[in-house]
Formats: structure tokens, sequence, C-alpha cells
């Protein structure tokens, strides 16, 4: 009963609000005097209206969907990892790095998943010293890995300037041709000039991988027994301590792995300030899909969207306007989606009683 | 003839999905005990919610006093003079009993608070009532006797002539309750008009001049409680003849399963000071107490949540003492905790979720760590058939269910791998009383079977109903062991509260 109503109301709550969002998004625009249809029309051109646009937004919501999926996995565990951010920015390092000293005669089968390991590695091994502080120390979750986000930009930085960067720029050498991603235009030529690539397979497949992991393993039951509740998962003989280890590891390479998109799939090197915050919104990502794995990919989609429309729409309205919508959004599914869930519930009930 | 001093007329309460009040008629007449009696769920607390104005209700109205409370609201009940002292008190232990009492109607002057006039306040209403109160106390050194008082005088204090009592007796071990029958028969002789909402029908029929029976929303009656019998209020209650008392002890008793050896814990309130106990398969040993003196210790160390200081803990013929709870549930160990909704259970997981809880070598588990929906879906409806939870469906959440069906969901879980030990910490706290005797069969028949139970429980009907052998948790330390039939409630009563033992 109820939980078809939690479904519902999974479901329509987004909708909802990004229908509010954008209505109250128009009456901002006809404040600044513009005319909203018609930066609205822009907005659905550039994104779901053209090929083109389309294969920037789901380049956009690739890497959020993958750092969606991080913040997700953590919220299952009763964790929020605000670490993403860091794990993010030493993962795409990382898979750089692996990538630049592997043999040059190295095929694309081996040098991929090699660089692959090396991201998700990389973040996990960062998201894990959070862990190793939650779970031995007690130090919670939320001081330690937004610290680490500090640590992590500046130890990555100085590794990169010391060792990696290329003469007067902020980035590494460009990764061998068998370790990057195929672009999609290369199979579906109407994506031309978007740089939308393999990344976004990777990502439907983790986003499913989380899936199998959460709700059909004795792995992922005990996650997510400890994250709703500690002392009766303790009670039961769970080793508590080692699964939020466990799953704040998991979360911080699946936010290692996002840095893929950019680094394999993008501009083939690693770049200072190539996380773009990325990892905060991949928090907001697994808000609005109420961090289940399926409606990550749905989410990061809509905040691709309202990313690229960011940038469309800076020709017309402030930048500022893309960033209100989306907190728009977010705000009102925060309102909306516990009162719909009650609506939901108690019409069911009526119906169960005639 | 003066206006009752409380009457709910043609009182009715929907909520999704149930009818919880269905036209019902109550009332009390001042300067007597009403008790109300009926199982959980019956409505007893919705409708005393609607009495105190915390919930409105769809039909009928509340008098208290003779005046209309209306739709206004708790401050309004209280003001016509109602007044409620809940199960879970609401006292702050840091404060004092005088601070107690006043908060929120504090005597002073510009923002200053008189604690003096306080304290006077609170020592004249313990001398018109004969309390033994001392206003100065800090109410975290009372016994739970003690605050149930400082309940009583704070919603005196309140000028209350209507007095709702939940649950009253539940925390309190007899010689208490005798004293809260008492106070309470003095306050109805002073006029005021109680009422007195109870599972246990020997203590309803001692204290009440009148008992009504709640049964599905509905009034099944309203008697003298001179004409009441227990049998008749039983089945009034639950709406059908309950099954003799089971009396039956244990057969045979074999070798020790679980031997605690001069357990010491850390920490000084609550923590175990040197206890030793053995528990043989085959019997039920029972823990007396009042709750503080170290029961959640003694559950703990069993369990493996906790390790002893010092001290050993053998079980199953091996040392556990450094052990975890995986260690000591894989050789056959078992556990109903008395926190049901914080460790019995994953309220916001399903029934097939908190089955598979705890019983990690369970064949529901399939190929490497991969769940078999359909093999743990079928166990779990195989487990809620047995445990006569209905509906039996396993895909709802655990928070949905009653108490008494949360706590048939923990104990067949617990029972479903036929354990060597039985560890069970208030096991039918909250629970109604159809929900208890059922509840009660399953454990007599586990310890039938062959398992050693240990059973910590506050309520001595209960210990005395399955207890083969009782010891009394006091301090941290245990006295006894008794034969059940030396255990009269007096003799535990005594050392329970500490006294000397004078068989």
């Amino acid at each position: 009963m109820n939980r078809r109503a939690a479904w519902v109301a999974a479901i329509v709550a987004p909708a909802l609000a990004v229908l509010a969002a954008l209505a109250t998004g128009a009456l901002l625009a006809a404040a600044l005097g513009r005319n909203p249809f018609e930066i609205y029309a822009l907005l659905g051109r550039e994104t779901f209206g053209s090929w083109y646009g389309l294969g920037q937004v789901l380049f956009k919501a690739t890497t959020l969907a993958a750092t969606g999926l991080a913040a997700a996995m953590a919220f299952r565990a009763g964790l929020f990892n605000v670490g993403a951010e860091g794990q993010l920015y030493l993962g795409g390092l990382a898979a750089a790095v692996a990538a630049l000293t592997l043999p040059p005669a190295c095929p694309a089968v081996l040098a991929i998943p090699v660089t692959l390991v090396a991201a998700a590695a990389a973040g996990a091994a960062w998201a894990g010293v959070a862990g190793v502080l939650r779970a031995r120390l007690g130090v919670h979750e939320v001081i330690a890995t937004i610290l680490l986000n500090f640590i992590a930009m500046a130890l990555g930085s100085w590794i990169l300037v010391t060792h990696f960067a290329q003469f007067e720029t902020l980035h590494t050498a460009e990764i061998p041709a068998a370790a990057r991603w195929a672009r999609l235009e290369s199979v579906w030529p109407a994506f031309r000039g978007a740089p939308l690539n393999g990344a976004a397979w990777l990502v439907l497949v983790l986003s499913g991988a989380c899936v199998v992991l959460l709700w059909h393993t004795r792995w992922g039951f005990e996650v997510r027994a400890v994250g709703a509740s500690e002392k009766a998962a303790r009670a039961a003989g769970i080793p508590v301590r080692r699964r939020l280890f466990e799953a704040m590891a998991v979360s911080g390479a699946l936010a290692g792995l996002a840095a893929s998109n950019f680094v394999q799939g993008y501009k083939y090197y690693f770049e200072d300030g190539f996380t773009a915050e990325a990892g905060f919104r991949g928090l907001a990502v697994a808000l609005l899909a109420r961090s289940h794995p399926l409606g990550i990919v749905p989410a990061a989609i809509l905040f691709g969207a309202l990313d690229r429309g960011g940038f469309v729409l800076s020709q017309k309205v402030p930048k500022e306007f893309a960033d209100i919508l989306q907190a728009l959004v977010l705000l009102f599914v925060v309102v909306l989606q516990p009162g719909l869930r009650r609506f939901m519930e108690r019409r069911q009930s009526l119906e169960g009683r005639e | 003839m003066t206006a009752p001093a409380l009457e709910l007329a043609g009182i009715t309460k929907r909520y999704p999905g149930v009818l919880a009040c269905d036209a019902v008629d109550f009332r009390v007449e001042p300067g007597s005990v009403h008790a109300l009696v009926g199982e959980n769920g019956a409505g007893k607390s919705t409708l005393m919610s609607i009495a105190c104005g915390l919930v409105a209700p769809d039909a009928g109205t509340v008098h208290i006093g003779g005046e209309l409370l209306g739709r206004r609201g708790p401050a309004r009940a209280r003001a016509l003079g109602l007044g409620m002292v809940h199960q879970h008190f609401l006292l702050v232990p840091t404060l004092s009993v005088a601070d107690n009492v006043v908060l929120g109607r504090e005597p002073g002057r510009l923002g200053a608070y008189d604690r003096a006039a306080a304290e006077a306040r609170v020592r004249a209403t313990a001398l018109r009532y004969g309390f033994d109160l001392d206003p100065r106390a800090r109410v975290g050194d009372l016994s739970v006797g003690e605050q149930q008082r400082v309940e009583i005088v704070r919603v005196l204090d309140t000028g209350a002539r209507v007095v709702i009592l939940d649950e009253p007796t539940a925390v309190l071990v007899p010689q208490e309750t005798a004293e809260l029958v008492r106070i309470l028969r003095d306050l109805a002789a002073a006029g005021h008009a109680i009422v007195f909402i109870s599972h246990r029908l020997p203590e309803v029929r001692a204290i009440a001049d009148t008992i009504t029976v709640l049964r599905g929303g509905r009034v099944v009656e309203t008697l003298a409680a001179r004409a009441a019998s227990e049998a008749n209020l039983a089945r009034a209650i639950v709406g059908r003849a309950l099954a003799a008392p089971v009396v039956a002890r244990a057969r045979s008793v074999a070798g020790a399963v679980l031997e605690l050896t001069d357990v010491r814990t850390a920490g000084t309130r609550g923590a175990l000071q040197g206890v030793s106990l053995t528990v043989r398969a085959g019997e039920i040993v029972g823990v007396a107490g009042v709750e503080g003196n170290g029961q959640q210790a003694l559950l703990r160390s069993v369990l493996g949540l906790e390790t002893p200081r010092s001290g050993s803990i053998r079980f199953a013929a091996h040392d556990v003492t450094h052990t975890g709870v995986a260690e000591r549930r894989r050789r056959g160990m078992a556990y109903v905790s008395d926190d049901r909704l914080g460790e019995g259970l994953v309220p916001e997981m399903t029934l097939a979720e908190n089955l598979l809880l705890s019983t990690p070598q369970s064949d529901a588990l399939g190929w490497r760590g991969f769940l078999r929906p359909a093999a743990w879906r079928a166990r779990a409806a195989a487990i809620l058939d047995a445990a006569a939870v209905r509906p039996a469906r396993a895909d709802r959440d655990a928070r949905t269910l009653s108490g008494g069906n949360q706590q048939k969901v923990v104990l067949g879980r617990e029972l479903a791998g036929a354990p060597r030990l039985l560890v069970l910490g208030q096991p039918t706290r909250g629970v109604d009383v159809g929900g208890i005797e059922f509840l009660h069969a399953q454990i007599l028949s586990a310890r039938d079977a062959g398992a050693a139970v240990l059973l910590v429980s506050a309520d001595l009907a209960e210990i005395r109903a399955l207890a083969d052998r009782v010891v009394v948790l006091y301090g941290g330390q245990l006295r006894g062991p008794l034969d059940i039939d030396a255990a009269t409630p007096e003799r535990l009563g005594r050392l329970m509260l500490g006294a000397e033992d004078v068989a």
C-alpha cells in the first residue's frame, strides 16, 4: 500500500517540482523584462530540441549521474558523503597518471579498464580515510569529508604542478588514444560536435550495478540495514563498522569513476578545476532521485539540462538564472514530497475501505 | 445531581483505514476511580487524547466539569481541570522536584523565578494528599515510583479535578503499586475523578469503582468493579475466552548452555557488579528487577554488544567473553530486544527484510552473497504464518504493524533458527492480552524443545507465568536464585527494592 504511494510520490513530486520551478522562473524572467516563453523556447531548443543540444545535456548528465550514485550509495548506508568533490578530483588525477604510464602498445581493452580502476581506487582510498575515521574513531563523516576535500585539492594540484603539468598550463599531457572513450558521434553522427562519449554507457551500467548490489546481495542488504538502524544491525550481528567503511569506499569509487567522463571522454587530460562542483551537485541529484540508483539517471539528465541551459541562456538573462532554476527544483521537491506522500496514503486508505 | 467530572458523548474518530472510536460514551463521576481497559488498538489512547484536547473527534462532544471542551485544544482542557500522567514521564532529570512541578507556570515576578514559592506550593500539595516528596530532591535521583508522584503532583498543581493515568503501574514494583493505589483512593476521596488505563486486571479490580472495556473502538461494557471477575473481563477485552494460564514447568533440564562468572561491566549507573548465572537447556531463568539496575548491561553482555570489564561468559561450551554478536549468533544465540523498534526491527524496512535480519546462515541466501528474492520471500511468508501475523504479507513496512504483531515477527524470526539460547528482554511490554498469550506459548514451546531461555523482565506476572527459576537484579548484582514456587510477589518485590530477603 504505502509502497505504491511512495513510488508515485517519488515520480510525481519531482515532475511537479520542475513545473513549479519553471513557473516561478517565468515570473523571474518577466521581472527581468524578458519574455518567459521566448526564454523557455530557447532553453527547450538548445537542450532536448536538437541532437547537438541533447548530446551536450547527456554529457553533463554523465558526470552528475556518477557523483549522484556516489551520494546515493552513502545515503543508503546512512552516511553523508560531502567529499565526492575531492574524490572526483583525485580520481581524475589517478586516471590520467595511470593512462600516461601505460606502455605505448597497450590495447584499449586493457588501457580503459586500468584507467578506470585507477580512478575508482583513488576515489575509494580518499573516501576510505573518512570511512576509517568514522568507523574507528567516530569522527562525523560530514566534517571529515568536507575537510578532506581541501586536502585533496591541495595535494592533487601539488602533484600535478610538480610532476605532470605541461609547460605553463595546469593540466597533464594528453592520455594515449587507447585509454580514451569513443565519442558517440562516431557511431551516431547526429551527435556531431557534442562530447557525449562511452562513459555514458559506463554510468548506465554502474546504476544497474548499484541496484543489484543494494537490493540483491547480502552485502547491500546489510548496508541498508546499517543505514536504516545501526542499533538493529548491531544486534543482528552485522559488522556495522566494516559495512560503514565499505559503503564509504564504494561511494568514493563511484565519485572517482565520474572523472572518466572528462579525462577519458572529453579533454583527454586531467586539469585543475575540472570538477566544476560536480561532486557537490551529486548530492542534489541524489536528493531529487530519493537515493534510488534508477532515479539518478533521469535526475542527472534534468540537472544536466539546466546546466546546459545556464550556458545557453546567458546570452539572454544573467547566468544565475539557471542556478536559480536548479535551486527552485530542489526546493519544490523538498516541499512537495512529504505532502504528496501523505496525500497518496490517505487517498489509498480511503479507496481501501470502499 | 452534579455534572459528571468528565463526559464523552458519541465520540467517533476515524483514521485512514481505521475506525479508532465508534460512537463511544464514557463518563466519570467526581470522587470515583474509573478504569479503562482494552487491547492495544482498542481505542483507549485515542479516546484519552480526545479527552485531553490533543485530537479533535470527527463527531461527539467532550464535557469537563460540565463545560464543553470544543476544539480549542489541550490548553482549554487544562484550564477546565483535566490533567494527564503519561506512561513515559515528561520530567527534566537534572532539575529539582519543585522546578519540575511548576515548569511552565513558574511563580515569580518580572522574569525572576521564585524558587521558595515553588517549593512551598509543592510542599502544600504533597501535605494535602499525604505524599512523601522532598521538593528539593533532584528528579534524576528519584526512584520510578517517586518520579510518578512528581508527575501526579504536577497535574494536581495545575488545579486538575480529573486525572488520567496511562498505564501507571507498568513500571512499578508491587510495593510502589500499593502506594499508588492508596494515593489514587485518597484523591478520589477528596473529590477528584481518576481515569486509570491499564492492562493488568488484578490491579484494575483493586483500584477501580467502575470499569469500562473497549474493543475495536467500541464500548463493550461498563460495569461496577465489584461485579467483575477477571475471567469475565479478559473475555470482554479479547472477545473470546483465554486459554487457562500455562503452568507447565520445565520437565527435562539438561546441561548448562550459558554461564556467566563474576561478570563486571564498565560504568557506574546500571553496570554489572559481579554477576554469576547459569542457564541450562530446557529451562527458563527469569531475571526480575526494577529497570535501571543492570538489565541493559546484562542483555548487552550476554549478546556480545558489550565486552565485560572482568569475568567470563561461556556459551555452548565455548568461552565467548571476547567474541562479537555474529559469533554468538552462529553458535545458536537468539535475541528479542526490549527496544523493539530500535534494536528488534528496522521500522522502515519490509517484513521480508526484517526477517532476513540476524539469520546470516539461512537458505534464503543464494549463490555467493546474492539473495534469491523468491526463496527469502517464501521463507518470510512461512515465518509470518507460523507467527500468526495477519495479514501475512511480507512486503509491508515493519512500522505499520501493531506492537503485538511486531513482537510476533521478532520472536518468529529468532525462533526460526531453532536457537540453543533465547535471550528475551521485556518480550511482551506494550503487547495486548491476546498477543501475550501467543508469545508466551511460543516461548514455552521453545523451552520444551530444549532451548535455554533467559527472560529479563520488569513484569512480575510474566516472570511468574514463565520462569522455572527466578533471580533478582538489584544494583548490578543478582539475588537468588529462587525456585518459582518460593518467589511470591511480595518476596520478589522486597528483593527488587534492595531489602533483605526474609523468606
